[in-house]
C-alpha cells in the first residue's frame, strides 16, 4: 500500500481475485502450477525484444560464460538435460559446468553435488583454474549462457503461455511490457511472493525463472528491486539462518555428511570455494565449534567436529513422517508447529504420530496434534479407537512473544528484538527456557559417565545466566554468544571479518556476527525514520554486517558511479579510494572498480571490482546455474504431480528429479483427461485466521469472522454441479474427502487451457478438529511429493472432484474411499472399468526408480 | 474541546478487519455468533449491539477505474463503517432518559448505567446503527473510545489500521486531508471517488457526520442511506400531517354521524 500510495503499479498474478487484487492495478488469474511457463514468457519477451538492460548483464551476470559442449538441454532431449541418470532417477550435473572450470561451488544449495569429496582432487579446493579466458562479452558465442538462454525460451511464446497458463496473451503482454518499462537505470521492479509459491515439485525453479528476470532487467542489487519472500510466520527467516533444517549449521554452512569420515579438514575441502567469498569457509566453522564446545574443542581434537552428528540421508519432514508411519521412529519434538493439520496428507501425518512411542508438544492449546488420540478424523468415523494407540502425549504449555525477550528475523533479514512484558502463566514457559533447562538436566545425568559417545553432552559449553522467578535464560547472552568473541578475553567481535580460523574467536552463527558489536544489543535499537535516512540504517539491526540491500555493489555502474541520480544507492568514492553510499556497501570496502585478479589469485583477491555477487565463486549473478541445483541448470515448464492436462512442451510430464513416496497410503492421481477428478486444487490462508488455527480458532473474535470451512468455486463450477451457495459440498481426491460449505463467487475465474474450460477451486486450510470453530482439513486433501533441491511439498495443487452436499459421516466412506485409492494400478483400473477408455498418464512414471518404496 | 471523529478512506481498506477485532478487544465485546452468510467474506453482516465496527466486502459486476481484472468486469469494493456521531443524532434526540449524551470531544456516547432499554433510540437512527444487546437489554454503539480518547490515546480502531484507512482527528482538519485525497484520487483517474457525509451541506439529514467515509459508488451498494435524515427533522411535518390527519378523521366522523347508519342500508 504505501508503494501504490508513491505511484507504483502493483501487478498480482494469482488464480484467484483476492484481497490482493483489490488493492492492485492489475489482476491475472492463472492455472495453478504453470508460474515457469507465465515467467519464462516474460523471459522470452525480453530477450525477443532486447530489454534486458546490457551493461549489467554482460558485466554482472554470468551471461558471457561458455558452457561445456556436453550441455544438452530439455529442448534437445524431451524434456530432460543432459546427465539424466535413468537408473538413480537423479542429474550427474558434469556436463552444466563452465568450459574449463573442474566444478564450482554454489553460493547456495547443493555444495556437494560436484565431485564430493573435494571436487577439484585430492587436497586441492575446487575450481583452481580461472574463469576469465572462457567468457565472450559480445553475448555471440553459441554456447554462452545468453544464447543458451534465448534458445530455451524460444518456445515461451505468449501464445504457448496462453496454452499453458490459461493468461490471454492481451493480459500476459501487458505484464511484460509494464515489467520492462519499470526496470533500467532510472527505474526497478520488484518481485513479492508468498511461499506458496515454492510450494511445488518445480518450486525452487519458479524462484529461479524470477531471479533470471530480475537479473536480465538489472533489478537486483539495487533499490527498489529484488525478490522478496513474504514469509507466513513470525521469524521463519530466522529458522532458516539459526536453521530448524537437518542439513544445515547454522549460517548456511552444510550439515556435514557420513562420507567426510571424522575429518574436520576433508569437511572444509568439500565446502570451501577456492575464489569467491565463501573461500572464508574455514573460519566460521571453527568459530561455531568454538562456541559450542568452549575449551574443549582444540586444534588438536579438530575442535570437536565430531561431536556433530553426520548426516547419512534424507531426514526431511516427510521422509521422517513416512519412517515414522512405519514404526521406525520412537520419539517426536512438535514446537509451535501443528502437522496434523498444517502439513500435507493429514491422515498419514496423523497415522505417524500414532505409531509413537512418545510425543512432546509445545503450544499455547491443546491442537490437532496434540489430541489426535482423542478427536482425530480416524477416531471419529471409527478406522481406530484411543485404546489401540500407544503414544503417550506430553503437552507443554509455551509462552507467547508477549512473555519472552528475544529476536525476530523477519524477510529483509533484519533482526528485530522485542522485550517481555509479562511473565507467562501457569506453567508456560519460553522454548529457551525449555531447551535450556533440558540440556542443564541431560547434562546433569551425563556429568560422571566418561563414556566417550557421551562426549557431546559433557562437552557442550551451557553456562547462560539465569533471571527471574522461572529461571529463563538470559536471551541476550544468547545473542551475544551467535555474534561471537574473542576466547582469550571474552570481548565481543565487531563482524565476520574479524572471526578466525584458529580457534581464537567464537560466534554461534558467522552471519549474525555483529549483531552483539560494542557489547550493544544492537537489533533492539529503534530510532525513527524521521531521524535517519530512508535505509534507517539504525532501526535494529540486519545480517550481514547491518547491510539493508545485498549484493549492492550492483547498484553502481561498473565504473563505480551510480547507475542513475534517481537510484543511487552504493559507489566509488575515488578522492577516499572506498565504497561509500546510504548503505554499508556489500563488497570489499577498498577494492576499486577496476581492480582485475591476477591469473593465480585465490581467496577474496579473487574478486574483481565488477563482480557485485561476492558469494558466488564467480563473482557474478547466475542466470545459468551450473551447480547447486539438482533438477536442471535453468527453470523449464513441467506439470504438476497430479495435472488435468498433459505437458504441452515434452514428453515429459513432470520434473523427473522430483520426490515420490510410493506407499499404500499415499496414493497419487497420475491420469490426466481424467473426468472422474476432472478439477485443479490449490489450497490458500485468510487474513482471519493463522495457519493451521491454533491462534485463530481459539478466540472468538477471529473465530467469527471466519467460522466455517469452505471452498470457492466459479459461477459455472458451481452450474455445473449443481452447487448452492452457502450450501455444502464434498470435496475428494486420491487420499481423502473433505465436506466445506459453498461459496460461489466471480473471483474465481474460468480459465481456457489448450483450447478447454478449466476450473479451480480455492480451500482455505485453517479448520481442523479442536479449537472453538471447527471443520475438515483442507491439507488431507494433498499427497506427499516433493521438489528435490529442499524437499518442500507439493501442496498447492492437486487433482480432485466436487459434488454437492456433505460428505457420508461413518467411516465406511472413508474406508471405500481408502480402499479406492489404495494403489495406481486399482485406481487405473477401476477408472477403466468406468471409462472403458485406458486413462491417459496413468501407471507409474516410467521416468523414475523406485527408490523410496518402503521394504516393508 | 475540539470535534473529533474519523475520516473512513474505502479506497485504502485491504480488508483485513483489524479494526474489528481491536473494536471488540478493547470495548471487551460478545462475538457475534459463528455463522457463515455466504455474504462474501462478511461473516459479521452489519453493525450491531456487539459489533461497533463492520467492513463491507462487495464483489460487484463492475470495474473500478485505474484496475485491470483479469476476471472480467468485476471489483471488490472494502470499506470499514462505523456509528456516525451525527451533528442531528436521531438516537440521541429520541432518548427520553438523558443517557445518551454528546461529549465534549462532540461525539455521541451511551450512558450504560441510565440506558434503560426503552429501545426508541433505535428508531431514530436513520444508519440503522444503534443497538439493543439482547443479554442485557440496554442500547449500545460505537463510544468512539471515550475512554482512550480521554487519556489521549486514539481510538483502538484507527490505531489498529495498517494502511490509515481509517483516519482519527480533528474534523477540520480530516475534511482537509479528506479533500486533498479526493483530488489526488479524480487527478489518477479515479473519477467515481466521493465524500459521504463530510459535511452540513452534503448530507443536510445528519448535519454532517463526524466519521465520514469516502467511496467510490452509491452508497447503498455500501449499506449506507443516500439520503439520510434525522427523524426529529420531520417532526414538524409529521405533526402538521397528524394535524391534518386529525382533521380527516374529524370530518370523517361527523359526515359518518349525520348518515344512515350502514346496516340500514345494507338492508
Amino acid at each position: 500500500m504505501e508503494a501504490r500510495r508513491r505511484g507504483a503499479t502493483i501487478i498480482h498474478v494469482d488464480p484467484r481475485f483476492t484481497r490482493t487484487s483489490a488493492m492492485a492495478n492489475v489482476h491475472v488469474p492463472i492455472r495453478v502450477g504453470s508460474d515457469i511457463a507465465f515467467l519464462g514468457g516474460i523471459v522470452r519477451y525480453i530477450l525477443n525484444n532486447e530489454r534486458h538492460f546490457h551493461e549489467y548483464v554482460v558485466n554482472y551476470t554470468n551471461a558471457a560464460s561458455i558452457i561445456s559442449d556436453e550441455f544438452r538441454d530439455v529442448e534437445d532431449l524431451d524434456g530432460l538435460f543432459s546427465g539424466w541418470d535413468p537408473e538413480h532417477g537423479k542429474y550427474e550435473v558434469e556436463s552444466w559446468q563452465y568450459e574449463g572450470v573442474d566444478s564450482i561451488v554454489p553460493a547456495a544449495g547443493h555444495k556437494e553435488a560436484v565431485g564430493l569429496p573435494g571436487g577439484g582432487g585430492p587436497g586441492r579446493p575446487r575450481q583452481e583454474r580461472r574463469l576469465a579466458e572462457e567468457r565472450d562479452e559480445t553475448l555471440r558465442h553459441p554456447r554462452c549462457v545468453f544464447q543458451i538462454l534465448k534458445r530455451h525460451f524460444a518456445r515461451y511464446t505468449p501464445e504457448m503461455v496462453e496454452q499453458i497458463c490459461g493468461v490471454p496473451p492481451d493480459q500476459f503482454l501487458h505484464v511484460a511490457e509494464t515489467l520492462c518499462a519499470n526496470s533500467g537505470r532510472d527505474r526497478t521492479s520488484a518481485f513479492a511472493y508468498a511461499v506458496g509459491w515454492t510450494q511445488h515439485s518445480v518450486g525452487v525453479q519458479y524462484i529461479r525463472t524470477a531471479s533470471i528476470i530480475q537479473l536480465l532487467l538489472g533489478n537486483m542489487g539495487r533499490p527498489g528491486g529484488g525478490i522478496l519472500a513474504l514469509r507466513g510466520h513470525a521469524s521463519i527467516q530466522g529458522s532458516t539462518d539459526i536453521p530448524t533444517l537437518y542439513d544445515l549449521l547454522p549460517g548456511y554452512l552444510p550439515m556435514p555428511h557420513a562420507t567426510y569420515g571424522a575429518d574436520l579438514a576433508r569437511y572444509i575441502e568439500a565446502n570451501q570455494a577456492a575464489t569467491g567469498w565463501w573461500s572464508e569457509f574455514p573460519k566460521y566453522i571453527v568459530s561455531l565449534l568454538k562456541a559450542w564446545y568452549g575449551d574443549a574443542a582444540t586444534k588438536d581434537n579438530d575442535f570437536c567436529f565430531n561431536h556433530i552428528p553426520k548426516v547419512t540421508g534424507d531426514h526431511s519432514h516427510m521422509t521422517t513422517v513416512a519412517q515414522m508411519a512405519d514404526g521406525k521412529l520412537d520419539g517426536y519434538f512438535v514446537m509451535g508447529e501443528n502437522p496434523a493439520v498444517g502439513s500435507v496428507h493429514g491422515s498419514l501425518q496423523r497415522k505417524g504420530l500414532r505409531k509413537l512411542k512418545w510425543l512432546v508438544v509445545r503450544d499455547f492449546v491443546l491442537l490437532e496434534t496434540a489430541d489426535f488420540w482423542r478427536t482425530g478424523p480416524e477416531i471419529e468415523s471409527g478406522e481406530v479407537s484411543p485404546e489401540e494407540i500407544g503414544t503417550e502425549v506430553f503437552f507443554m504449555p509455551a509462552a507467547a512473544h508477549t512473555e519472552k525477550s528475544g529476536d525476530f528475523t523477519n524477510t529483509q533479514r533484519l533482526l528485530q528484538w522485542h522485550h517481555k512484558a509479562v511473565e507467562p502463566q501457569g506453567d508456560a514457559r519460553s522454548e529457551l527456557g525449555f531447551m535450556y533447562h533440558l540440556g542443564r538436566r541431560l547434562k546433569q545425568l551425563y556429568a560422571a559417565s566418561t563414556d566417550p559417545k557421551d562426549a557431546p553432552i559433557r562437552d557442550l559449553r551451557w553456562d547462560y545466566p539465569t533471571e527471574g522467578p522461572h529461571d529463563e535464560p538470559n536471551a541476550e547472552a544468547v545473542l551475544a554468544e551467535i555474534s561471537g568473541y574473542t576466547v582469550s578475553d571474552g570481548k565481543p567481535v565487531p563482524g565476520f571479518a574479524q572471526l578466525a580460523a584458529d580457534g581464537s574467536t567464537a560466534s554461534g552463527c558467522w552471519i549474525y556476527s555483529g549483531a552483539y558489536r560494542d557489547g550493544v544489543n544492537q537489533t533492539a535499537r529503534r530510532r525513527p525514520r524521521t531521524e535517519q535516512s530512508y535505509v534507517a540504517p539504525e532501526w535494529a539491526w540486519s545480517w550481514p554486517a547491518n547491510r539493508r540491500l545485498l549484493y549492492n555493489r550492483a547498484s553502481a555502474a561498473p565504473d563505480g558511479t551510480p547507475w542513475s541520480e534517481r537510484k543511487k544507492y552504493v559507489w566509488w568514492d575515488a578522492g577516499q579510494g572506498r565504497w561509500t553510499g546510504l548503505d554499508v556497501p556489500d563488497f570489499i570496502a577498498d577494492r576499486a572498480p577496476s581492480y582485475r585478479p591476477g591469473e593465480h589469485d585465490l581467496g577474496t583477491r579473487s574478486i574483481s571490482g565488477i563482480d557485485p555477487f561476492i558469494m558466488q565463486a564467480d563473482g557474478k549473478g547466475w542466470l545459468f546455474a551450473p551447480s547447486g541445483l539438482l533438477d536442471g541448470p535453468l527453470p523449464t515448464h513441467y506439470e504438476p504431480q497430479e495435472s488435468i492436462v498433459q505437458n504441452f512442451l515434452y514428453r515429459q510430464q513432470c520434473n523427473p528429479a522430483r520426490h515420490e513416496w510410493r506407499r499404500r497410503d499415499n496414493p497419487y492421481h497420475r491420469a490426466f483427461d481424467d473426468p472422474r477428478f476432472p478439477y485443479l486444487l490449490t489450497t490458500f490462508r485468510l487474513t482471519e485466521h493463522h495457519t493451521a488455527g491454533g491462534m485463530s480458532r481459539w478466540l472468538s473474535w477471529l473465530s467469527e469472522l471466519q467460522p466455517e470451512m469452505f471452498c470457492e468455486v466459479s459461477p459455472a463450477l458451481a452450474a455445473d454441479r449443481g452447487l448452492r451457495h452457502g450450501g455444502w459440498a464434498t470435496v475428494t481426491t486420491a487420499r481423502a474427502e473433505i465436506e466445506c460449505r459453498v461459496l460461489v463467487t466471480r473471483r474465481m475465474a474460468s480459465l481456457r487451457v489448450g483450447g478447454r474450460r478449466i476450473e479451480q477451486i480455492g480451500l482455505p486450510y485453517h479448520w481442523g478438529y479442536t479449537g472453538r470453530v471447527r471443520g475438515d482439513i483442507a491439507n488431507d486433501l494433498f499427497a506427499f511429493v516433493a521438489d528435490p533441491n529442499v524437499l518442500i511439498p507439493e501442496s498447492k495443487v492437486a487433482t480432485g472432484n466436487i459434488t454437492a452436499g456433505r460428505r457420508a459421516q461413518a467411516g465406511a466412506a472413508r474406508r471405500r474411499q481408502l480402499a479406492m485409492a489404495a494403489g495406481d494400478a486399482t485406481m487405473a483400473e477401476a477408472a477403466r472399468r468406468s471409462h472403458e477408455a485406458p486413462l491417459r498418464g496413468a501407471g507409474p512414471p516410467l521416468d523414475q526408480p523406485s527408490i523410496l518404496e518402503p521394504k516393508s | 474541546m475540539s470535534r473529533m471523529g474519523f475520516f473512513t478512506d474505502s479506497t485504502l481498506c485491504i480488508g483485513c478487519k483489524a479494526c474489528e477485532v481491536a473494536c471488540k478487544q478493547w470495548n471487551q465485546l460478545p462475538d457475534d455468533g459463528f455463522v457463515f452468510t455466504g455474504l462474501s467474506y462478511d461473516n459479521t453482516a452489519h453493525l450491531g449491539a456487539s459489533t461497533w465496527r463492520h467492513v463491507a466486502f462487495v464483489e460487484r459486476d463492475k470495474p473500478l477505474s485505474q484496475q485491470r481484472a483479469g476476471v472480467g468486469d468485476f471489483s471488490w469494493l472494502l470499506s470499514s463503517d462505523v456509528c456516525k456521531h451525527c451533528e442531528r443524532a436521531g438516537c440521541l434526540e429520541n432518548c427520553p432518559t438523558g443517557a445518551i449524551v454528546r461529549t465534549e470531544f462532540n461525539t455521541v456516547y451511551v450512558q450504560p448505567d441510565i440506558c434503560n432499554g426503552c429501545g426508541y433510540c433505535i428508531v431514530g437512527c436513520p444508519f440503522g446503527v444503534i443497538d439493543r444487546r439482547e443479554d442485557d437489554g440496554r442500547a449500545w454503539k460505537c463510544t468512539l473510545c471515550y475512554d482512550r480518547l480521554k487519556d489521549d490515546l486514539e481510538p483502538a480502531c484507527a490505531k489498529s489500521c495498517p494502511t490509515d484507512s481509517i483516519l482519527f482527528g480533528e474534523i477540520d482538519e480530516l475534511r482537509d486531508v479528506a479533500r486533498a485525497r479526493l483530488s489526488t484520487l479524480h487527478a489518477q483517474g479515479v473519477g467515481e471517488a466521493y465524500l459521504y457525509g463530510a459535511s452540513a451541506e452534503d448530507q443536510p439529514g445528519t448535519g454532517g457526520l463526524n466519521a465520514f467515509f469516502l467511496l467510490v459508488d452509491r452508497p447503498e451498494v455500501y449499506n449506507l442511506p443516500p439520503d439520510p435524515i434525522a427523524p426529529q427533522l420531520k417532526q414538524g411535518d409529521a405533526w402538521r400531517m397528524v394535524g391534518v390527519g386529525a382533521l380527516a378523521m374529524a370530518a370523517v366522523t361527523l359526515f359518518a354521524a349525520f348518515s344512515p347508519p350502514a346496516s340500514r342500508r345494507l338492508r
